[in-house]
């Protein structure tokens, strides 16, 4: 479904340029919910955003993508690729636009694709992640972080999409709010067969809901695994079972037996 | 850690009057914060960063603050004039807050961002606080301090503008530091080491630390206790180390919806909430 051979992306000139993300290759499968997890700053959003085609003019972007069986071109997407492919933003803070009441932000990608019924799609999608009509014509500040975070998964839905990136959806919420979204998700992608990238820090998370991970660091994936082997605890690189020992807590003894893997 | 507490605050409570009524954000919330490291947890709406904000009288207008007591270091804070308000903001309390996007200044540099903070409590030559921001900015484990020193907060990763803030609120070395989320957006390796970092300047410096945030495995093993807030209360109390054997049906419930890293793939608990929680005092 989703291919991704040599993606190297470069941002800035000069004293500023920054390659984030090298020689990245990742594949795919229809209906595969796929983690990628790894140090902050690794180039996890980057290559999201090159798949999703936002970095026009933002940055250098190289390499051959296809999804489903589509060769991309450049940062170029056809109006159909947006439809099919949609995107959950890391910051839900950021990504709602703070004047827009939750009605205008669910129609508008409805509008934008020139989709009919609009008004039934809204209403369904918000059922769908689990808010009553009532949240219709509130903005983002009158909701809660948690009810953010619905409506930002609400409006990737509304164009039916086939795949959805995912970029730390849950890393915001409390672990009550972040159950409720995990499942939702779950559902959504068994009643509608969605293929799904994730974001994450919390390797419980992926743990829960991939079926395989590439874990990144500096640019480049350390190593590609599928999730048993993460559930057994035994990656094969240094780094990986590092991020595992990590995630079980504050230890100050193995912290500070960390190595700096360059 | 049993001198006399840093901070004092008896029955805070917060409300605000909408036009839909009156929303008690805070109702009743008490506690002392001595040299220590003290979690708040508790879900989305709880009140955890209302309270964090009213100790530093940063509610928003519109918000009523009342509390028997509200003391720093013997200063009553409450009925404190803006000046001494200021004065100990950034200087002797500084909070890191949920949302380091929005905090941080969109047009400046984040290396002059991080010079101002220094700047305004150790007058120096512009070359220290070049020094000691990149000094911070390594601290944090930021791999390109240079290039971060140069760079706008839109061109750094959710993680890198929240070690940012982190560095920004060090800096000006304060008594008590409230945190946030600090570290929500941090990769689980790098989240500890910028933790060790704070826990050293923390017992070094005998300051005191509310660390407000959702990670109940991390505010078990990084903080010394724990309070969980519900609807405005703190209804549950512990060790941070007891965590796991809490008590109320609120804090197992919490601790029940987490996904597990040996992986199931089935539902996951959600909390179902009784209302009786919020009739129910403290557990001491
Ligand atoms: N618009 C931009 N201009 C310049 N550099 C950028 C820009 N966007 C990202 N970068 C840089 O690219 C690198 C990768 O950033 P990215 O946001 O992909 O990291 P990430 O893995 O998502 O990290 P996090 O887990 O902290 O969100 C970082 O070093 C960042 O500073
Ligand atoms: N300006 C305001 N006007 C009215 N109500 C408000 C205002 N600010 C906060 N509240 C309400 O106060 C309550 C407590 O909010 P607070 O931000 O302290 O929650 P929190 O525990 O920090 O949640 P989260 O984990 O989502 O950050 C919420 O119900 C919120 O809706
Ligand atoms: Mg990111
Ligand atoms: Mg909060």
């Amino acid at each position: 479904m989703i291919d991704i051979r040599n993606l190297d992306v470069i941002f800035g000139h000069g004293s500023k340029l920054h390659h984030a993300v090298r020689d990245f290759s990742m594949k795919i499968e229809a209906g595969q919910s796929y983690g990628l997890v790894g140090e902050s700053g690794s180039g996890k959003t980057t290559v999201l955003r090159a798949l999703a085609g936002l970095l026009d003019r933002v940055a250098r972007v190289s390499g051959d993508m296809s999804v489903a069986q589509e060769q991309l071109q450049g940062q170029q997407r056809s109006r159909e690729f947006r439809r099919r492919v949609q995107m959950v933003f890391q910051d839900p803070f950021g990504s709602l636009h703070p004047r827009h009441t939750v009605d205008t932000i669910l129609s508008e990608p409805a509008r934008v694709h020139r989709l009919d019924r609009i008004e039934d799609r809204v209403v369904q999608a918000l059922e769908e992640v689990g808010l009553d009509a009532s949240f219709r014509f509130r903005y983002p500040h009158q909701i809660s972080g948690g009810q953010r975070q619905r409506v930002s998964v609400a409006r990737a839905l509304i164009t039916e999409p086939e795949i959805v990136l995912l970029d730390e959806p849950t890393s915001a919420l409390d672990v009550s709010v972040q159950a409720e979204v995990l499942n939702l998700l779950m559902r959504l992608k068994r009643d509608h067969g969605l293929t799904y990238v994730l974001v994450s820090h919390n390797l419980a998370v992926i743990a829960h809901m991939c079926e395989a991970l590439s874990v990144m660091q500096n640019g480049g994936v350390v190593e590609t695994m599928g999730v048993q082997q993460l559930r057994d605890h035994t990656p094969a690189m240094p780094y990986t079972q590092q991020l595992m020992t990590a995630s079980l807590g504050s230890d100050r003894a193995a912290i500070d037996a960390f190595e700096e893997f360059a | 850690m049993n001198e006399s507490p840093l901070l004092r605050v008896e029955d805070l409570q917060v409300s605000y009057n909408t036009p839909t009524g009156i929303v008690n954000a805070v109702s009743g919330v008490s506690f002392e914060l001595g040299r220590e490291k003290l979690g708040i947890v508790g879900e989305s709406g709880s009140g955890k960063s209302q309270t964090g904000r009213a100790i530093l009288g940063l509610t928003a207008t519109g918000g009523l603050v009342r509390a028997q007591r509200l003391e720093f270091d013997g200063k009553d804070l409450l009925n404190a004039d803006a000046r001494t308000m200021r004065r100990i903001r950034g200087n002797r309390i500084s909070m890191i807050m949920q949302d380091p996007k929005y905090s941080l200044n969109p047009v400046m540099s984040i290396g002059a961002q991080i010079e101002e903070a220094f700047l305004v409590h150790h007058p120096s030559s512009k070359d220290e606080a070049r020094e000691r921001t990149l000094d911070m900015l390594r601290a944090v484990k930021i791999r390109a301090p240079e290039r971060v020193y140069k760079a706008y907060p839109h061109e750094v990763s959710g993680g890198m503008g929240q070690r940012v803030m982190i560095a920004m609120m060090m800096i000006p070395e304060p008594d008590i530091i409230i945190a946030d989320e600090p570290t929500s957006a941090l990769d689980v390796t790098v989240q500890l080491q910028v933790l060790a970092v704070l826990d050293d300047m923390l017992s070094e410096r005998g300051m005191g630390l509310i660390f407000i945030s959702h990670d109940l495995n991390l505010v078990a093993s990084f903080c010394d206790r724990i309070l969980v807030m519900y609807g405005g209360k703190v209804v549950e109390e512990c060790a941070a180390a007891d965590l796991e054997q809490a008590k109320h049906p609120y804090t197992r419930g919490l601790l029940n919806c987490l996904p597990s890293l040996d992986g199931g793939s089935d539902e996951l608990p959600v909390l179902r909430r009784d209302p009786s929680w919020l009739n129910a005092t403290e557990v001491p």
